[in-house]
C-alpha cells in the first residue's frame, strides 16, 4: 500500500454515509446502476431515524380530491417563509408523486381508499388552490409511515444487493488539495479499527442533529455527524439558525406525536378548554404550519393558559375521533400516549409541548444534491465528488420552516436526485482521484487524543451543558440578550469539548468513544446554530426573535430587504457569510414574498 | 473458525406436520372410545376385555391407534434428535435405531392383536 | 435502585460476570433505558445499543429480569429489584449487552424480504383494497429487535437453520401481500423440517413481542397455505 495513509484503504465507486431514507434511496439508485457502493451506517439500516416518522409523505397524487404539484409548491414556499429556494422546491413537488408511486411499487404498505388507491390525510400547511382550504396530501401507512418506508427501502436494497457496512461510524471527510472530496475515514465500532473509504463520489445522508437540544423528538443517533465532518473540512453550514419545534412532543418525554393526529381531526386546547388555534390561524386552525402552531402554543403557556399543575403544557384532544379511527389510523400514537404520557387517548387528551424536531439548515446543496460553496465570486460553486441529501442537506427546500410530510418527500426526491447526480459524475470521471498525503491522520489523531486523555471532562457533563445552553438560549422564542450570552456560553462549552475524557479504553464496541466523537460533531452544530441565530436580526419561520416582531413595514416580523438571504457559517473563526435566496423556480412564475397567514 | 455451508431446503415437513396432527386425533378418538368402554362396564374383567378384542373392528381400530402412536413417536423423537444430537453419524444411527425399534413394535402389535 | 448487569469485554475479561449497580434515579428516569443512561453517565464502560428511545427502532432489546424486551419502553417502576439485565439469549455476546445479530439478519435475508412482482410497473400505484391491505396489519410493523427469535428454544438450537419467528413473520408479510407474485417460491423456500417446521408453537415469541405482534399466528397461516396447496 502506498504511503499516503497509515490506514487500510478500500475503493468503491460511491460511498454513502448514512442508511436512513435518503441514503437508502440514493444507494438503491447507485446499486441498480451497477456501481459499487459502500453504505456506512452507525446502526443497522432499519434503526435509522427515518423509522420514527409517523404522519406521512407529501405528494399531490390527488387521490382524495383535486390537487397538483403547483399548489404543493406554493404551500412549501409559503411554509418556508420565502427562505426556500424555489427551484429546489419546484423540483421536489413535481417529483413527489412519482417518488411515492415508485415506493408503492417497491412494496410500501400504504393505507388504501375503497377504490384501492393510496389513502391521503390532511396535514399542517397543505392547502388547495394556493391557501384556500386544507387538502389531503399526506400519503401514509397508519401512523408508521417512516417505519414502513425505511423497511421498504432497506428491503429493496437487499434486492439490489447493496453492500452495507453496519455499525461503522464515519469520522472525517477527505478532501484533496483542490478541495475535491475523495472519500471518508470510518471506524468499525465492533473492532475499533479505522479504514479509509476511497470513492469517486461521496454522499452524506447522515440526518439531523436534534440532539443539541435537551428536549428533542430525535433519536440518540441524530448527532449531526455529517455536519461536523463537513464543518471540519472547511465546508460552510447553511441556515443553521432554523430549527423546527414540533408542536406536539409528549410533555416531559419529548416523544413525537404526529401532526396526523390533527390531520385526522384532533385539536389543541389550553387550560380553559379553548381551541386557541382559531385565534391564531382562522382558516387552517390546528393545521397551520408548525412554526405558527408551536409559537401559538408557547404563547399560551407564556401567558399562563397552559394546562396541568404547573401550567406548562397544552392538551391534544382526539378522543372525539372515536376508538375506531384511532385504532385504525393512529395505533402507534395510542401506544406512545399510554407508554410515555400515561393517558388513554381514546378517553383523555395527551399533554404536549413544542419539542425540537428538525433542522431546516445543513450542508448547502443545489437541487441535484451537489454540495455548493461560495468560491471565486460564485456563491454556488459545486464541490466535485461531494453530495448531501435528506435532513443533512440544505437545498434549500424547507427554508425557515418545513411543512409536515415534506421531510419524507425530501429524502425520497433528494436521495434519488443525489444517486442520479453521482451516477452521472462517476460515469464522467471514472477514475479515483488520488488520496492526499496523510489522509486519515486527522481522524487517527482525534482518536489517539481521546484514548490518551486523562483528567479531562466527561462526555455526559459537557453534552448536558451544551443541551441546556441550547434549550435556554435558542428555543422557540429567542431574545437578543439571551442569544448574545448564548454565543459566549456555547463557545465555552465548545472549548470544554476539546478536553473530553473517556474511561473506556477498550477496542471492542467502545460506545464511550463513539459518544465522544458524536459530541464533537454536535458541538459544531450547536455553535453554528447559536452564532447564526444571534446574527439574524429578524423573525422568519422557526427563527422567532422577540425583538423583531410584526410591525409596520415588517410583515410577520420579517425583514425581506436585509434578511431574505441564506446564512453560511464557517467553523474557521466562526465566520458568517450570506448568499441570496433563489426566488426563481425552474419553469413556473416566482412566488413573491407576502404576508403569511393561515 | 471454519466456515461450513449450511444447506437447507429438504422439501419435506408439511406432511409430517399434518400426520402429527392426524395421528394425534386418532389417538384421542381411540382413547375416548376405550375410556367409554371402561365407564360403561364399571369393573372390567379379563373375560370382558378378551371378548372386546374378539371383535375384528376393535382389533383394526387398535392397530390404527398403535400405528398412530408409533408414527407420532417417530416424528417427535426425530425432531428431538434433530435439535439435540448435532454429529451427523450419531444422529443418523439413533434415527435408524428408533425407526427399527418402532417397526419391531408395529409387528409385535399385529402379533398381539391377532395372535392367541 | 439496584441493578445486576452482565458484563463482558473480550479485550479484558476471560468470561462474563455480573456487575452490581446501586444508583439514585431522577424523577425523569421513567424507562429502563433512562436508568441505563444514568448508569452510563457514571460508568461509561457499559456498552449497549440504543437509538430512538420510543420503541420503533428495535436497538435496545435485552433480557430484563429473565424476559426479553425493549429497555426504552419498559417502565422502571414496574421492575422487581435487583433488576437483572443480560444480553439477548442465544446469540454470541460481542460486549456487555451487545450481541452479534448476524445469524438473526441472515435468517431475515433468507426469506427474500422484498415484494416480488414481475408485471411491468403501472404508471400509478398498484391498487389494493382496504380489506387486502388489512392482511398486512400485524405483520409489517415488525421492528427486527429480535426479542422473539432469541426467546425461542427452536431458534436457540438451530439459529443457522430455523428461520425463527421474526423471519417467518416477515415471510408471511410478503405472502399475504396481494401485490407479491412469488407465493409459490416463498412456500417452496420454507418447506423444510428446519426452516419452518422447527416451530413447535411454544409461543414465547408472542409473549415477548414489544409491538404486540403474533408470529405464531403468521406461522400457522403459512403451514395452512402449504397444506392447502398440496391437498
Amino acid at each position: 500500500m502506498a504511503s499516503v495513509s497509515s490506514l487500510p484503504v478500500r475503493k468503491f465507486d460511491a460511498v454513502v454515509v448514512g442508511a436512513g431514507g435518503s441514503g437508502l434511496r440514493a444507494a438503491l439508485q447507485l446499486s441498480t446502476a451497477g456501481l459499487t457502493v459502500a453504505v456506512l451506517s452507525k446502526v443497522f439500516p432499519t434503526r435509522s431515524h427515518t423509522v420514527a416518522a409517523q404522519g406521512g409523505v407529501g405528494a399531490s397524487l390527488g387521490n382524495m380530491g383535486e390537487d397538483n404539484w403547483h399548489w404543493h409548491m406554493y404551500d412549501t414556499v409559503k411554509g418556508s417563509d420565502w427562505l426556500g429556494d424555489q427551484d429546489a422546491i419546484e423540483f421536489m413537488c413535481k417529483a413527489a408523486p412519482e417518488a411515492v408511486i415508485e415506493l408503492e411499487h417497491f412494496g410500501m404498505p400504504f393505507d388504501r381508499n375503497d377504490n384501492g388507491t393510496i389513502y391521503q390525510r390532511p396535514f399542517g400547511g397543505h392547502s388547495q388552490n394556493f391557501g384556500e382550504k386544507p387538502v389531503q396530501r399526506s400519503c401514509c401507512a397508519a401512523d408508521r409511515t417512516g417505519h414502513a418506508m425505511l423497511h421498504t427501502l432497506y428491503q429493496r436494497n437487499v434486492f439490489a444487493n447493496t453492500q452495507f457496512f453496519v455499525e461503522w461510524m464515519a469520522l472525517d471527510l477527505i478532501r484533496d488539495a483542490a478541495g475535491d472530496v475523495v472519500g471518508v475515514t470510518a471506524l468499525e465500532m465492533e473492532t475499533g479499527e479505522a479504514m479509509i473509504f476511497h470513492a469517486k463520489a461521496t454522499l452524506f445522508a447522515t440526518g439531523g442533529a436534534g440532539r443539541i437540544y435537551a428536549s428533542s423528538t430525535n433519536a440518540f443517533i441524530n448527532t449531526g455527524d455529517g455536519l461536523g465532518m463537513a464543518a471540519r473540512a472547511g465546508i460552510p453550514l447553511e441556515d443553521m439558525e432554523f430549527w423546527q419545534f414540533h408542536p406536539t412532543g409528549v410533555a416531559g418525554a419529548g416523544v413525537l406525536i404526529t401532526e396526523g393526529v390533527r390531520g385526522e381531526g384532533g385539536i389543541l386546547l389550553n387550560k380553559d378548554g379553548e381551541r386557541f388555534m382559531e385565534r391564531y390561524a382562522p382558516t387552517m386552525k390546528d393545521l397551520a404550519s408548525r412554526d405558527v402552531v408551536s409559537r401559538a402554543m408557547a404563547t399560551e403557556i407564556k401567558d399562563g393558559r397552559g394546562a396541568g399543575p404547573n401550567k406548562d403544557y397544552i392538551l391534544l384532544k382526539l378522543d372525539h375521533l372515536g376508538p375506531d379511527v384511532i385504532n385504525k389510523r393512529l395505533p402507534g400514537i395510542r401506544e406512545i400516549a399510554l407508554k410515555f404520557g400515561n393517558v388513554d387517548c381514546t378517553k383523555e387528551p395527551i399533554p404536549v409541548v413544542p419539542t425540537c424536531h428538525y433542522q431546516m439548515g445543513g450542508i448547502p446543496t443545489n437541487y441535484l444534491a451537489e454540495v455548493v460553496i461560495p468560491q471565486n465570486g460564485n456563491p454556488n460553486t459545486v464541490v466535485p465528488g461531494f453530495y448531501a441529501a435528506g435532513e443533512v442537506g440544505c437545498a434549500s427546500i424547507h427554508g425557515a420552516n418545513r411543512l409536515g410530510t415534506n421531510s419524507l418527500t425530501d429524502l425520497l426526491v433528494m436521495g434519488k436526485s443525489a444517486g442520479d447526480s453521482m451516477i452521472k459524475f462517476i460515469r464522467e470521471n471514472n477514475t479515483h482521484k488520488p488520496l492526499p498525503a496523510g489522509a486519515g491522520d486527522v481522524s487517527m489523531a482525534r482518536i489517539a487524543k481521546l484514548d490518551a486523555k486523562t483528567g479531562g471532562e466527561s462526555v455526559h457533563a459537557v453534552g448536558d451543558a451544551m443541551r441546556q445552553t441550547m434549550q435556554a438560549h435558542c428555543g422557540v422564542f429567542r431574545f437578543p440578550d439571551m442569544l448574545e450570552k448564548g454565543v459566549t456560553k456555547i463557545k465555552q462549552v465548545a472549548e470544554r469539548a476539546e478536553h473530553l475524557q473517556i474511561k473506556d479504553k477498550s477496542k471492542v464496541f467502545n460506545t464511550a468513544r463513539i459518544e465522544a466523537l458524536e459530541l464533537q460533531n454536535l458541538i459544531e452544530v450547536a455553535v453554528a446554530t447559536m452564532v447564526s441565530a444571534e446574527a439574524r436580526k429578524e423573525t422568519r419561520g422557526a427563527h422567532d426573535r422577540a425583538d423583531f416582531h410584526d410591525r409596520p413595514g415588517f410583515v410577520n416580523g420579517r425583514d425581506d430587504d436585509n434578511w431574505l438571504k441564506h446564512t453560511l457559517w464557517y467553523k474557521e473563526g466562526n465566520k458568517l457569510d450570506y448568499k441570496p435566496v433563489n426566488l426563481k423556480p425552474l419553469t413556473v412564475d416566482s412566488f413573491a414574498p407576502k404576508a403569511r397567514t393561515y | 473458525m471454519k466456515n461450513t455451508k449450511q444447506p437447507v431446503g429438504a422439501h419435506y415437513g408439511w406432511k409430517d406436520w399434518m400426520i402429527q396432527r392426524v395421528t394425534a386425533a386418532v389417538m384421542l378418538v381411540y382413547s375416548v372410545l376405550i375410556l367409554g368402554f371402561f365407564l360403561l362396564h364399571g369393573s372390567v374383567a379379563f373375560a370382558d376385555w378378551k371378548q372386546l378384542f374378539q371383535n375384528q373392528l376393535v382389533r383394526i381400530l387398535s392397530l390404527l391407534f398403535f400405528f398412530a402412536v408409533f408414527y407420532h413417536a417417530w416424528i417427535g423423537v426425530r425432531d428431538v434428535l434433530m435439535d439435540y444430537i448435532k454429529p451427523f453419524f450419531i444422529r443418523l444411527s439413533l434415527q435408524v435405531a428408533v425407526c427399527l425399534f418402532l417397526i419391531v413394535c408395529s409387528i409385535w402389535t399385529v402379533s398381539i392383536l391377532w395372535g392367541n | 435502585m439496584k441493578f445486576q448487569i452482565l458484563r463482558f469485554d473480550p479485550d479484558v475479561d476471560q468470561k462474563p460476570y455480573f456487575k452490581e449497580y446501586d444508583i439514585a434515579l431522577e424523577p425523569s428516569d421513567r424507562m429502563l433505558l433512562d436508568a441505563l443512561i444514568r448508569i452510563k453517565s457514571i460508568d461509561d464502560t457499559l456498552a449497549l445499543r440504543r437509538s430512538c428511545r420510543e420503541g420503533v427502532c428495535g436497538s435496545d432489546a435485552m433480557n430484563i429480569n429473565g424476559k426479553n424486551g425493549l429497555a426504552c419502553i419498559t417502565k422502571v417502576s414496574e421492575l422487581k429489584e435487583p433488576v437483572v439485565l443480560k444480553p439477548l439469549p442465544g446469540l454470541p455476546i460481542i460486549r456487555d449487552l451487545i450481541v452479534d445479530m448476524t445469524q438473526f439478519f441472515q435468517q431475515y435475508h433468507s426469506i427474500t424480504p422484498f415484494v416480488i412482482n414481475n408485471d411491468p410497473a403501472p404508471e400509478k400505484e398498484r391498487l389494493q383494497s382496504p380489506q387486502d391491505r388489512l392482511e398486512l396489519d400485524g405483520l409489517y410493523e415488525c421492528i427486527l429487535c429480535a426479542c422473539c427469535s432469541t426467546s425461542c428454544p427452536s431458534f436457540w438450537w438451530n439459529p443457522d437453520k430455523f428461520v425463527g419467528p421474526a423471519g417467518l413473520l416477515a415471510a408471511y408479510r410478503f405472502i399475504a401481500d396481494t401485490r407479491d407474485q412469488a407465493t409459490n417460491d416463498r412456500l417452496d423456500n420454507l418447506e423444510d423440517p428446519y426452516r419452518l417446521f422447527r416451530c413447535h408453537t411454544i409461543m414465547n415469541c408472542v409473549d415477548v413481542c414489544p409491538k404486540g405482534l403474533n408470529p405464531s399466528l403468521a406461522i400457522g397461516k403459512i403451514k395452512e397455505m402449504m397444506v392447502k396447496r398440496a391437498v
